[in-house]
């Protein structure tokens, strides 16, 4: 890093951006590595010592006291007294420096402001005047975009470049290709944990999507080509809502036949966690149809739907997966507990459980001390061995996975895909989700990109990964090829304000401009296209 | 450069997730009682604090973790705290710090401490005979009593004077086994009962209007007694449960206010006409009709009845269901990970629901045992005495299994009878008892206190080699 420049890194979610930045700040020990800063090592043992490096750090969610004033918050944790031991806090000069450092950069943040009435962008922006106040040099901001309307992504960039003219290094992580290029100096890509690269601003958006998604090792799984028959899953129209009541799917149409692997691909939180949701009787269905086998299964309770032969494995085991105070055994029967052989009645048949869950860990090679151990001791991998066992022992019509290998070791993942595949074979419709592209790619015979809760494209697996890529950021592909190659006259006009403010409203406008494309429909293709010179 | 944990996206989100852990601990401080959520508090920052005795080891630290419920923490520090010799120092500490309450409260013995650098001897000896009579009157009134043993030895009198205390003991226990389950039942499906004081108090109407408002044969009717009894509790568990899975309305605040309404709704009944004694001007109904009593199981001046077979039986049914029953399953998979159990198919708002019946049934029956049984035969407004809330304390102190529940139950049940004989023996105010069973929750909930004291002291006669100590 230099002074005064903007550092975009770049990767997709999981490739290890947070940690090393959360290495950085001090939060992680790093194993292995140093750290240079002014060419002398640093030892960090926490964020204060990061901080006394000039380092300071805004996170992806925000640490800020919500029923605190601004200035309170500022100076929480480096508070000014007067008036000796016991004396009063001095609000007057935390409101003073907020003052200043806002003036300074044109933050505009009112120090007496109570942050939960404050919009999110300004919290953003009280994040950053803490970490100015405490005299960072480098300052490092983790997918502050990520939350932000396109306004206030305007802004923050605005506000960063305020920040570069003052000599302040940043350190820029996202995975939007249009900001890196609006405001980057420099940018590094990072990928399951390595550098791959780094590129000039100059680089174009699918050299960028290329380094990105990468061509790493393909984890082979051997298969042989799908044999789909009838469809088995077939939605259409389904329109869900999140957690906060925000529009996750927005009229989603998919079909998983027989026989075939379909992968949803995409960045995550655009609205695949809330499809299989829905599709499980998990989440209520707003609008669409969600049919098994001919038969409608919308607002079907869970129960329901497992027992009409969906397995299901949940994206995230340590919450909706595993209970993880039970043994194994009792978690091989999680969602079986009461139907023979297992329960009769009221009564648990707990020799049937125990024989099965012997069965199990021997099948499906769960290396656990005993079926009686507590799932919680096992590793992560175990423990996704053991959702994937309960799941797939009993007869399918449909076996969802969702993010079926996450934190899970390369001989579980192995084995796991293995499985997968070898559920497709006896005819089962098998639907995985992943973030992981290489994983869709492996497993898929079809592969479904979801983007802002919509499939932007179904593409097959020999898709280049480049073009894949692009859809996950939302950039389809027949906008984007023809033009490419026959019109660059198309793009010339925009070459010439490469400078600053032209980088912006190219930038800003791309990636940025997205949300209103799901609101007011696909509109997203003329501006970002621009880029491409 | 080696990044740890490649391909996992949890790093970034841990931060987020533990201060979630950190708001749950706080709310737990907030609707908990102080004395408990002291103690899960010290258990979530101090995990090694308490021995993990049939714990499951702590996750690893690379596991994202599930976000803990409310119980879940709850039971996690019941657990990892409550061990055996937690238990035992928790009451010997008790025992101690009542001593000194003892010492304190008597004027004579105080008295000689005056002048305790003068005659040191007249302090010690008084205090020595103060409580180690309270003590023992303690343990005569509640187990037994050598006295009443020889008396009986030399013919001087029957057998009943030496199962006396025994009886006592079980009388008080019988209640105490039900609402001590109904809390411990909550527990395990995540869910706070605080009012089984409450469905208790319904249920000792409804046992006792059966008791005396339907003329039915003898058998019938106390089985329809306490079956009326076990109703009025159910509906008192139903309420809040179906507020809390229909519109999510926590059910601490819910079965706190239900309990008011039952007590009050209780004094208000028992002055009514065909309620009220007709012989009686004061709060006070009819009597149970003696075909709906409980039978007394050894002869007429032994008060022990039919209520502590029922209780053992209902400890034995409790254990069967939380681990032998689908329903069971059910309860306890929603009380560890509700969002497993709803993403499993398990109906969570219909287990609450479930859980919160059976939690009033239980302490429906331990009402319909204080009207049907011996400690009284008609409805005042304090017929139910404590039990709900002792039995609070007893699913803690139970470790919220049923047979732990049950030997809780037996302890406080013997502090309860013996409490009555140092009172009238050794003229020590039956309230001390309750003191020493609030001091021992308290102990047992912070574990960490009672270890540091033991430490305490062991490390200063350590240093000071010397046996100072003696008295521990």
């Amino acid at each position: 890093m230099e002074p005064g420049e903007i550092h975009a890194l770049l990767g997709e979610n999981g490739a290890g951006k947070s940690t090393l930045m959360n290495v950085l700040y001090g939060l992680y020990q790093p194993d292995e590595g140093e750290i240079l800063v002014d060419g002398t090592p640093l030892k960090l043992k926490g964020p204060s010592d990061a901080i006394a490096a000039g380092i300071g750090m805004v996170h992806q969610h925000f640490m800020l006291v919500p029923v605190f004033t601004v200035a309170e918050n500022v100076m929480l944790g480096a508070e000014q007294t007067r008036g000796g031991i016991g004396g009063f806090l001095d609000r007057r000069r935390a409101r003073r420096e907020v003052a200043e450092v806002s003036e300074r950069y044109n933050l505009r943040v009112d120090p007496d402001a109570v942050i939960e009435d404050l919009p999110v962008g300004i919290q953003q922006r009280v994040e950053i005047v803490k970490a100015l106040t405490r005299e960072v040099d480098l300052l490092i901001l983790d997918e502050p975009t990520a939350v932000l309307t396109p306004q206030e992504t305007e802004e923050l960039l605005a506000v960063m470049r305020s920040l570069k003219a003052a000599g302040k290094s940043i350190v820029f992580i996202t995975h939007k290709l249009g900001e890196v290029k609006a405001i980057a100096d420099r940018i590094t890509v990072i990928r399951r944990g390595k550098t791959v690269g780094t590129a000039s601003p100059e680089a174009s958006r699918d050299e960028l999507a290329a380094l990105m998604v990468g061509r790493s090792v393909r984890l082979t799984v051997d298969k042989a080509p799908a044999q789909p028959k009838e469809p088995v899953l077939e939605v259409t129209g389904l329109v869900v809502d999140d957690d906060r009541q925000c529009r996750a799917v927005d009229g989603v149409d998919l079909t998983v036949h027989a026989g075939e692997v379909l992968g949803v691909a995409g960045v995550q939180g655009n609205g695949q966690t809330e499809l299989i949701e829905a599709i499980m009787g998990l989440r209520p269905v707003l609008a669409g149809s969600v049919s098994l086998a001919g038969q409608g299964i919308h607002g079907w309770s869970t129960k329901k739907v497992l027992r009409a032969g969906v397995g299901y494995v949940p994206e995230d085991r340590s919450v909706d997966g595993l209970v993880k105070e039970f043994s194994v055994a009792e978690n091989l029967v999680l969602d079986i507990y009461d139907r023979p052989p297992f329960g009769s009645g009221l009564a648990l048949k707990p020799d049937a459980i125990a024989k099965s869950a012997r069965e199990r860990i021997e099948q499906f090679d769960v290396r656990t001390p005993s079926a009686d151990a507590a799932v919680g001791t096992l590793s992560g991998g175990n423990q996704q061995k053991v959702i994937v066992a309960r799941e797939l022992s009993r007869p399918l019509k449909l076996f969802i996975a969702a993010q079926p290998t996450r934190g899970v070791d390369v001989g579980s993942i192995e084995f796991i895909h293995s499985r997968v595949i070898r559920e497709r074979d006896i005819g089962t419709a098998v639907l995985v989700v992943s973030s992981e592209l290489d994983e869709v790619i492996g497993l898929a015979d079809r592969i479904a990109v979801m983007y802002r809760g919509r499939i932007i494209g179904v593409v097959g697996p020999d898709t280049p990964r480049e073009e894949i890529g692009l859809l996950m950021a939302g950039i389809t592909p027949d906008a984007a090829t023809p033009e490419n190659a026959a019109t660059p006259t198309a793009a010339t006009p925009d070459a010439p304000t490469a400078a600053t403010t032209g980088d912006t409203t190219d930038g800003t406008t791309g990636p940025v401009g997205d949300p209103d494309g799901t609101t007011a429909g696909p509109a997203t293709e003329g501006p970002v296209n621009e880029d491409k010179a | 450069m080696t990044i740890p944990n490649p391909g996992a996206g949890s790093p970034d989100k841990e931060p987020a997730s533990e201060a979630q852990a950190a708001q749950d601990a706080l709310d737990n401080a907030e609707r908990a009682e102080t004395a408990t959520a002291t103690g899960a508090e010290t258990a979530t920052a101090t995990p090694a604090a308490g021995k993990p005795v049939g714990k499951p080891a702590p996750g690893k630290p690379t596991e994202p973790e599930a976000r803990p419920s409310l119980g879940q923490l709850f039971l996690a520090n019941l657990w990892a705290a409550n061990t055996v010799t937690v238990t035992v120092l928790a009451l010997v500490l008790a025992i101690v710090v009542g001593a000194v309450l003892m010492i304190i409260s008597d004027p004579e013995v105080l008295a000689t401490y005056s002048y305790i650098t003068a005659r040191p001897a007249d302090a010690l000896n008084a205090s020595w005979t103060l409580v180690s009579e309270g003590y023992a009157n303690l343990f005569k009134g509640s187990v037994f009593d050598p006295e009443a043993f020889s008396g009986w030895l030399n013919g001087s009198n029957g057998w009943e004077p030496v199962l006396a205390p025994i009886s006592e003991t079980l009388t008080y226990t019988a209640p105490l086994v039900f609402t001590g389950l109904s809390v411990a039942l909550a527990f395990r499906g995540g869910l706070f009962n605080i009012g089984a004081q409450g469905q208790a108090t319904i249920g000792v109407i409804l046992a006792a209007l059966a008791g005396f408002l339907l003329p039915l044969p003898p058998v019938l009717h106390l089985i329809v007694a306490v079956l009326a009894g076990a109703l009025g509790g159910a509906i008192w568990g139903f309420i809040p449960g179906i507020l809390k899975a229909r519109a999510g309305a926590h059910e601490v605040i819910n079965t706190i206010m239900l309990n008011y309404i039952a007590v009050y709704f209780l004094s208000w009944l028992i002055v009514q006409k065909g309620i009220q004694d007709p012989g009686r001007t004061d709060a006070i109904s009819r009597s149970v009709d003696g075909s709906a009593q409980l039978p007394r199981l050894l002869g007429d001046n032994l008060r022990v009845h039919a209520g502590i077979l029922v209780a053992v039986l209902a400890t034995w049914a409790v254990a069967w269901l939380l681990n032998r029953s689908t329903l069971g399953f059910e309860l306890r998979a929603v009380g560890a990970n509700p969002d497993a159990a709803r993403t499993a198919g398990i109906s969570v708002t219909r287990t609450y629901v479930l859980i919160m019946v059976f939690a009033g049934i239980l302490a429906g029956l331990g009402g319909s045992n204080m009207v049907l049984g011996s400690t009284a035969s008609a409805l005042t407004p304090l017929v139910v005495a404590q039990i709900g809330f002792d039995g609070i304390l007893v699913a803690l102190l139970g470790r919220v299994k049923p047979w732990g529940v049950a030997l809780a139950a037996l302890l406080f049940g013997a502090l309860q009878a013996g409490g009555n004989r140092m009172q009238s023996y050794s003229g020590i105010s039956l309230e001390l008892v309750t003191v020493l069973q609030a001091l021992i929750v308290i102990f047992i909930a912070a574990p960490a206190l009672v270890k540091a004291i033991f430490q305490l002291r062991a490390a200063r006669a350590a240093r000071l080699h010397t046996s100072l100590a003696k008295g521990w």
